[in-house]
């Protein structure tokens, strides 16, 4: 055994030495989904499309809502520019599948964010609380998820007239109750856990329980969902815009372009697959980022 | 090195912790649709006192109330009946501004070393948190020279202090456990079976390091285990709970010199001892079945199912505590003529 | 040499591959299992217990493999095909875990799981396997086995799971017993009663068992011979005297003296074995137990010490024996 003179000589020399950094589980896991093939090449692809539909006025000579009367409801044709071709009024394609990039993704990232703040909020506190304001706050949410949502989005656009900003909080308003849901099963589990009840026996506030303990600890699953979130907004959004409920003439988002490309499929095929491609492309890269991020997340079941 | 592991001196103390019929039930929800609630008697009508410096050892078999027991202490689960009297003040139902600042003197150390420690934290945010609770006037560069110089005390580097939980063995994850309740330089800490997910070598070293802290601090401890040996070892004085009832309680050496309770025998004798011929040769009490429901526990003495020696007065009368010597009490009709 | 050995391991190794790389669990092991003995395996948790019976069961996880050869009896049994091992596990060799519902079908009756071996390894009908299965629970003590035999696990306690499991591995009659730390779970005086069945079994049916445990007092009530594992390596055999009574190498022997006794008063601190289980991914090279011994030498840490024979199946691997 060590005496003690020798054991604070030997902490001594410890307490000198430097620091070592720590390896947390979010390290851990963004090198596990760097190593994942299928994930890496989709974030690398959406990040591609984003940055096109950021740069989207400089990478074509016309404007997303110029008409060219010269050629309307042209096929692709790289000698006047219009590399995917021009829509039924003569409005490049190219320009405006990227314009519908960014008010699609807008929409799907937005519309997510609302859903992630007001649901992981609602969620850890019902959870976390539990007994009768866990029910009260768990029967809102059934209420609301019972409510049919078309009729909903279509009563908003009634009183408020079209308007894409109502898109947003239409979406994120309905998106939110499942991660609501998601934050609040995984918050029951987590209220057990030991770690949780030291806190308490410190005497660790509820507010700083939740926001330090208990959200950190939910954010895997909620961060897997996010990644599924946002392609089925950006799907719904398309949806309301292929009924016509959507974004306003002249924008555009990838919804209005399919549904538009639709009408004309035999006519004009590339009015279709311009858009649907990017569409497709930008749903199979979240599917296979959340993928990653789920098995990254949660390494036990490798 | 040779240790006095004897109790403190009692006379001269006052408790510094009554614990006056206490009782936990839980209401179960019935079976049917207007079923009423029953409880389940997971503490029921439990006595004792802890002096400081003391560690009084809490033994039985899993579901007996152990945990149960030792968080309603504590305050983290609302007992349904009796007191709880921490420095002579009962603390059951005070308002919670009035109980948060007793907490800094009340800790507790969990059974699973890693799930007491949240992942997502470094070691030395998990260690700082009480003293970022209760006195955040000390400032960073002092809670962090603080929060160094308890991992040292409990023998981890000070340098691991950026670390996560996940980057160490299960016995160095209760060494930060054992910092992070310590910390505060608490009066008491409730300790869940510190020592039962770990191996027998470094169950050891932390069973020395709780013994050491102990000495250093006159920390009174409640000791909650199933495993009689290690309870034994750090415990002055025992008690012996079965479906949330005390049956045994007493001093170490009265307990395993002379247990008085068919129970308590019973247990003592089930342990193995790692010694060939006397594992072989020794006298066994062995308990046939298996604990009864809690739900619907036996009438009488609630040990009568599985007792060797009951008759019929143990299913009519609850057997009262008997005290049979300075130091033992016996909750049995019978502890005279077994 | 004799071949009257039920089960002959020899030189063998699992590894498993991981993301951080590979994990030697079990290295270079050689033991044998005579008929009606019981072979205690102790050491501490992680040291490659489990893995290595795991391993001569075919019931490896995806990512382990093993070298080596394992006989039952004259039959080399290691990386056979599932339906050539089906014929001896189950049947000539049954394995009890520490959790019971880890083998148990939570959704089928217990009648059902057990007739089932029955009929398709002894070819019963399935009148004569309930009749069987009856007697064999209540043979290990389940009261009421005619009712109870139609129940489903969980309507089983975790002692009484425990003995329904043992039921079962003991149907067929097998020549070797594996039991996996079968009473870690449960409560010493249940572990008593568990404890008491295996000895009395052992005495009826001549079983050859293998008791996996990390409790020495089991082994001491139990086991005939012991191994003592350490770091996925064989560190010390004996007899159960041998081991208890004259132990050769340094971590049996600190293993001994830090188990707490419940027959003993101690007035000292309790001895301790210094450091930390050895991270198997990355073992010193040298004596696995170097940095914890009170012995250690320069040899220790430069080569690894082989365990060493001193006949009558006493081995022991450590520098100390020939050194000093
Ligand atoms: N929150 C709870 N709700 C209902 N029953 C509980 C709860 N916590 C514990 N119990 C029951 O109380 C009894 C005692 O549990 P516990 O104190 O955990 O026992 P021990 O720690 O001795 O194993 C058990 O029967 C358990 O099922
Ligand atoms: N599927 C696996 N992948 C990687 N490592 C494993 C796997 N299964 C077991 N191991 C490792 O093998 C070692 C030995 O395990 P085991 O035999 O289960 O130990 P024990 O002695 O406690 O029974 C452990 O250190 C464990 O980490
Ligand atoms: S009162 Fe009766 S049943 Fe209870 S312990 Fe004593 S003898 Fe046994
Ligand atoms: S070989 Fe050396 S280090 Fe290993 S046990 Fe023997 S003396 Fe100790
Ligand atoms: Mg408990
Ligand atoms: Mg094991």
């Amino acid at each position: 055994m060590m005496n003690k003179s020798e054991k604070t000589a030997l902490l001594q020399s410890a307490s000198a030495a430097k620091e070592i950094e720590g390896r947390s589980l979010w390290r851990d896991a963004r090198i596990r989904l760097f190593r994942n093939k299928a994930a890496v090449g989709s974030m690398i692809i959406l990040g591609i499309i984003t940055l096109l539909a950021i740069i989207a006025p400089l990478l074509s000579p016309y404007a997303y809502d110029q008409i060219d009367w010269g050629y309307i409801q042209e096929g692709p044709n790289w000698e006047n520019g219009h590399i995917f071709g021009t829509d039924g009024n003569g409005r490049d394609l190219f320009i405006r599948v990227l314009y519908g990039a960014r008010v699609s993704l807008a929409v799907g990232l937005l519309a997510t964010a609302v859903s992630l703040i007001i649901g992981v909020t609602y969620g850890a506190i019902a959870g976390y609380f539990g007994g009768k304001i866990d029910s009260i706050m768990m029967r809102f949410v059934d209420v609301l998820y019972s409510l049919p949502f078309m009729f909903f989005v279509i009563m908003l656009m009634v009183v408020f007239g079209r308007n894409i900003f109502l898109i947003f909080v239409a979406l994120g308003a309905v998106e939110w109750l499942t991660m609501a849901r998601i934050v609040r099963g995984q918050t029951l589990s987590l209220r057990r856990r030991e770690f949780i009840e030291a806190a308490h026996a410190t005497g660790v506030s509820n507010f700083k329980i939740i926001f330090r303990h208990v959200i950190p600890n939910v954010l895997g699953p909620v961060i897997v969902y996010m990644t599924l979130t946002i392609p089925q907004v950006i799907l719904t959004e398309s949806f309301l815009s292929f009924l016509g409920l959507g974004v306003q003439e002249p924008l555009t988002s990838w919804g209005v372009l399919i549904s538009e490309g639709a009408k004309v499929i035999e006519a004009s095929t590339w009015m279709l697959i311009y858009p649907a491609v990017f569409l497709a492309l930008t749903l199979f890269c979240f599917n296979f980022i959340g993928d990653g991020l789920r098995d990254a997340l949660d390494p036990k079941d490798r | 090195m040779t240790v006095m592991t004897t109790a403190p001196d009692k006379r001269d103390n006052a408790p510094i912790l009554s614990v006056r019929d206490l009782k936990v039930h839980f209401p179960i929800p019935g079976k049917g649709l207007f079923a009423k609630d029953r409880p389940l008697k997971a503490v029921d009508g439990v006595d004792f006192d802890l002096y400081p410096g003391e560690t009084l050892g809490v033994v039985g078999e899993s579901g007996c109330g152990k945990s149960t027991l030792g968080r309603a202490i504590l305050q983290l689960i609302a007992p349904s009946g009796g007191q709880v009297a921490w420095l002579g003040k009962n603390i059951v139902g005070i308002p919670h501004r009035d109980m948060q600042p007793l907490r800094r003197d009340l800790q507790i150390i969990f059974q699973d070393p890693l799930a007491s420690l949240n992942p997502r934290m470094t070691i030395g945010e998990i260690i700082a948190e009480p003293l970022v609770t209760h006195k955040p006037e000390l400032g960073k560069d002092e809670i962090k020279t603080r929060v160094k110089r308890m991992m040292a005390r409990v023998g981890l580097l000070p340098q691991m202090i950026n670390r996560y939980p996940h980057e160490f063995s299960g016995g160095q994850c209760q060494r930060i456990g054992i910092a992070r309740a310590m910390i505060l330089e608490p009066k008491l800490i409730v300790c869940d079976e510190p020592v039962s997910a770990l191996d027998v070598s470094i169950q050891a070293q932390i069973v020395n390091l709780l013994q050491e802290l102990q000495r250093e601090f006159d920390l009174s401890l409640i000791f909650i285990s199933h495993d009689l040996s290690i309870v034994r070892h750090i415990c002055h004085r025992i008690m012996v709970l079965y479906l949330g009832n005390v049956m045994e309680l007493a001093d170490r050496d009265s307990i395993y010199a002379n247990p008085k309770h068919p129970y308590t025998k019973a247990l003592i004798s089930a342990v193995p001892i790692p010694d060939p011929e006397i594992e072989r040769n020794k006298e066994r009490i062995v308990l046939t079945g298996d604990l009864p429901s809690p739900l619907s526990p036996p009438s009488g003495c609630v040990f009568r199912t599985r007792c060797p020696f009951a008759q019929e007065k143990c299913a009519t009368d609850v057997p009262t505590i008997d005290r049979v010597s300075e130091t033992q009490e016996v909750a049995c009709h019978f502890h005279n003529s077994i | 040499m004799t071949t009257n050995h039920i089960l002959t391991v020899e030189n063998l190794s699992t590894r498993f591959q991981t993301p951080d790389g590979e994990v030697e669990a079990v290295n270079n092991v050689n033991f044998h299992i005579d008929p009606g003995e019981t072979l205690g395996v102790v050491g501490e948790s992680g040291s490659g217990k489990t893995q290595i019976f795991l391993s001569l069961m075919g019931l490896l996880a995806k990512n382990g493999t093993s070298t080596g050869s394992v006989r039952y009896k004259d039959k080399e049994i290691l990386n056979l095909r599932p339906r050539e091992l089906n014929k001896i596990r189950g049947v000539s060799m049954s394995m009890i875990f520490q959790d019971p519902m880890t083998s148990l079908n939570p959704y089928l009756k217990i009648s059902r799981q057990m007739t089932e071996v029955l009929v398709e390894h002894r070819g019963m009908s399935e009148a004569e396997a309930l009749k069987r299965a009856i007697a064999m629970l209540d043979r290990v003590g389940i009261p009421g086995a005619a009712q109870r035999v139609h129940m489903y696990p969980h309507e089983f306690s975790g002692g009484m799971r425990q003995r329904v499991m043992i039921a079962m591995a003991l149907l067929c009659d097998p020549e070797v017993l594996i039991a996996d730390e079968p009473t870690t779970a449960l409560d010493v005086t249940v572990q008593a009663q568990i404890l008491d069945l295996l000895r009395d079994l052992q005495t009826d049916f001549n079983t050859a068992t293998v008791m996996i445990t990390h409790d020495l007092g089991v082994v001491a009530g139990l086991c005939d011979r012991v191994m003592v594992m350490y770091g996925g390596r064989v560190v010390e055999t004996g007899t159960v005297r041998d081991i208890f009574y004259d132990s050769h190498h340094p971590y049996t022997e600190g293993l001994l003296k830090s188990m707490p006794r419940i027959d003993r008063a101690n007035e000292d601190n309790m001895f301790a074995i210094p450091g930390q289980p050895p991270n198997l991914q990355n073992l010193p090279t040298g004596c696995a137990y170097q940095e914890r011994c009170g012995y250690v030498m320069d040899r220790c840490c430069q080569e690894r010490p082989l365990l060493k024979d001193f006949g009558d199946g006493r081995a022991s691997a450590c520098f100390r024996e020939d050194g000093q």
